[in-house]
């Protein structure tokens, strides 16, 4: 495989034949040719290779959920609590290395105390597990490079003679630290096993999980959503015992031959009855664009809160109000089928100006009872805003006005209207202190034609102050 | 007579009893008079737009909306995506301005009119709903006579009022209850902009006769009247409306 490093074509991978060959990766492409003339290479593709891990490392959450991405070919799992779950940290690493191989990848594996001192084993010595406390001399063995270090102190070292970490972990740590400052210094202790800094996991840790593994794959509906409701269950007694209920749910499903899926949920209210993230994970698995694919079957399925909060003593408020509670199992129930920004609340905003006057909000966000809505009317009087607004306001060819711009005739979607009624201008200036260059004011009209159409239409700018032609436009439409 | 009996038997339990059930008075006598005290509720109600006339037919489904809605229930507007770009969005200061409280609604967007029924009928369902607009954009086969009878049934089974709002479609069979096709109308109050005013032609009444009446709707108090403009004169308001409705109708 080769790529483009440094500006110059160089291999980034070899196979075991090129190897045994003499060819190593960072070789320059145009010597590999020189040395073997019928050399197969294939254009390296980062993006490709980032996936390819970022689907092992998905993969590898059913061993433990943090793992972290150590570009471009390592994967650190930190399986502090876990190993038991597998029979000790033997059984567990014999697992892995046979489920990893039988997907077809190599492997190379090893187990300490720090991750640094894992991943210095894994890729220099293919030492399997190290007893804890015996990092240090583990590592002394293998060369300075193995210190994942930067490359001019690597070279630093070697020129002092320093060729293994045991000969550079034997020199004094105030030598060493004022000839490559104190980073260097953490990151040998970390090697050596004497300071353990924790792995930054890709997702979040969830704030609470539930599992369940089989020993005999998976596959038919009624298993699975039987699965998580039990899981939910499991998951709703740890939330009661401490006061919480989920926000979001995530269901996690390990297929058997390496492929992941997370399917999650959402919820308007926290909330811990396992009745209702049934539902709304059978609503959102029977939505799925991209159906929910066994395969050969799932393995382990696993339920995470990834979010869960606190809950309030409610439930008196919810019985004296039990249409909105009744509305807000309807809201998590769309949201699940179809989106949750697709179920939508208005909330009034503090501007005048009419499309950003109220907002449609996703519903599951939203507050429960918002600020009131300001009447822009009088009594008796018509409605002053129309009950349909465009989102982007579609330009009218104004085909007449009086003098004193009222609209009299004028072509919309290629239909013409004479104005009957108009009423107006009402003036709305742009809020000056949004904006950057200043926008023009508008001046709005309602107006309605012979059959008794009503439009919103404005000019959009002072006719000789702002604009010489003003353009016109509909806005909206009335009822 | 075991057969005719049982089918009877059947369209009492699918179509309920003819005139029976509560009803949302319009507050127009002479509608009010026609369906026999105003709008069923917990049936299926449809209003289809005249070309041209979809700001009217959306304001006149809303309005039926509020009526049939009851206190403290929700209104829910279920919304096809390509309404919303062929008719605009929904204005949230507009509905408060037409009686309609905003802060109780809920808008479900969904993308296509298979979308639309499910989620209406997954809003049917919900007690705390009062009534649900379903709007749909276009002619379109999957809002036939079956989709018709499950909303209908669903309607009947939890108590909720279904309107359909359709615009750019053909007057298609149905099993709806009632079945509006709604013009805009000059509104009234002389050369000032008055209240909305809708032409609205009742082309389908499953329990009582058609008819077309001139409609303003009351901003202040959220109810129907009726509406005085220069156009009234030309139309019958107290009698069953033209022959081409009348046709209309033979086609539901």
């Amino acid at each position: 495989m080769a790529g483009k490093i440094d500006n110059a074509l160089r291999l980034t991978a070899v196979d075991a034949a090129a190897a045994r060959l003499g060819l190593r990766a960072g070789k320059a492409l145009a010597d590999a040719r020189a040395m073997i003339p019928d050399l197969a290479v294939t254009g390296a593709d980062e993006a490709a290779d980032m996936k390819l891990l970022e689907a092992a490392a998905d993969w590898c959450e059913r061993y433990t959920p943090l793992v972290a991405l150590d570009f471009p070919h390592g994967l650190l799992l930190d399986i502090t609590g876990t190993a038991h779950l597998f029979g000790g940290e033997t059984a567990m690493l014999k697992e892995i290395r046979r489920a990893i191989v039988s997907q077809g990848f190599a492997l190379q594996l090893a187990l300490a105390g720090t991750a640094q001192a894992a991943r210095a084993l894994a890729q220099y010595a293919r030492a399997a597990i190290v007893a804890p406390g015996r990092e240090a001399e583990a590592v002394a063995p293998l060369p300075a490079e193995a210190l994942n270090t930067e490359p001019h102190i690597i070279h630093a070292l070697k020129r002092a003679g320093l060729k293994t970490i045991g000969q550079v972990a034997a020199r004094g740590r105030h030598e060493l630290a004022a000839r490559f400052g104190g980073d260097f210094v953490s990151v040998l202790d970390r090697t050596l096993g004497r300071k353990a800094v924790p792995i930054m996991p890709r997702t979040p840790l969830p704030d609470l999980m539930a599992e369940r593994r089989f020993a005999e794959p998976v596959v038919t509906e009624p298993v699975i959503a039987e699965t998580l409701l039990s899981l939910g269950k499991t998951l709703a007694s740890i939330l009661e015992s401490r006061g919480a209920g989920a926000r979001i749910l995530e269901a996690s499903f390990f297929r058997s031959d390496g492929q992941m899926r997370r399917i999650a949920i959402e919820t308007g209210q926290p909330s811990r009855d396992p009745a209702i993230f049934a539902r709304l994970f059978r609503e959102r698995l029977a939505a799925l664009a991209d159906p929910l694919d066994p395969g050969f079957g799932f393995d382990l399925i696993r339920l995470s809160a990834c979010l869960a909060q606190p809950m309030r003593a409610q439930s008196a408020s919810l019985d004296a109000n039990s249409a909105d509670a009744e509305i807000a199992l309807l809201i998590d129930k769309l949201a699940a089928r179809f989106g949750s920004h697709r179920v939508m609340r208005f909330q009034p905003q503090d501007t005048h100006i009419p499309e950003a006057a109220s907002v449609a909000v996703p519903a599951q966000h939203c507050e429960a009872s918002g600020p009131a809505w300001p009447k822009h009317r009088a009594p008796d009087e018509a409605p002053l805003r129309p009950l349909r607004l465009f989102a982007k306001a579609e330009p009218v060819e104004m085909l007449a006005q009086v003098p004193d711009g009222q609209p009299l005739r004028f072509r919309w979607r290629r239909a013409l209207h004479h104005v009957t009624k108009a009423e107006g201008p009402e003036r709305i200036a742009m809020e000056w202190w949004r904006h950057q260059e200043p926008q023009p004011s508008r001046d709005y009209y309602r107006v309605e034609d012979e059959a008794g159409r009503r439009f919103w239409l404005y000019r959009d700018g002072i006719q000789g102050r702002e604009a010489a032609h003003p353009r016109w436009y509909v806005h909206g439409l009335f009822a | 007579m075991p057969r005719a009996g049982a089918l009877k038997g059947y369209c009492t339990r699918v179509l309920g009893d003819p005139g029976a059930g509560l009803r949302a008075p319009f507050g127009h006598a002479p509608a009010d008079a026609c369906l026999g005290g105003g709008l069923r509720l917990a049936a299926l109600h449809e209003v289809f737009a005249s070309p041209g006339s979809e700001g009217a037919a959306a304001g006149f489904a809303l309005a039926l909306a509020a009526r049939a809605r009851g206190a403290g229930k929700w209104l829910l507007w279920v919304r096809q995506d390509f309404s919303a770009l062929e008719n605009g969005e929904i204005h949230a200061s507009g509905l408060a301005e037409f009686a309609i409280d905003p802060g109780r609604m809920l808008l479900v967007r969904v993308p296509d009119v298979l979308g639309a029924l499910r989620a209406g009928a997954e809003s049917l369902a919900c007690k705390g709903a009062g009534a649900v607009i379903i709007e749909a954009w276009g002619r379109s086969g999957v809002l036939d006579l079956a989709a018709s009878r499950r909303l209908t049934l669903a309607a009947q089974q939890h108590g909720v009022t279904p309107i359909v709002l359709r615009s750019g479609a053909d007057l298609e069979p149905s099993a709806a209850e009632t079945r509006w096709l709604v013009r805009s109308a000059p509104s009234s109050g002389g050369a000032d902009w008055g209240m909305p005013a809708f032409d609205a032609a009742l082309v389908r009444n499953r329990h009582g006769a058609c008819g077309r009446w001139l409609m303003e709707w009351d901003c202040n108090d959220g109810s129907f009247r009726p509406a005085h403009s220069r156009a009234l004169a030309a139309m019958p308001s107290d009698r069953p409306s033209a022959p081409a409705v009348e046709g209309l109708r033979q086609a539901g």
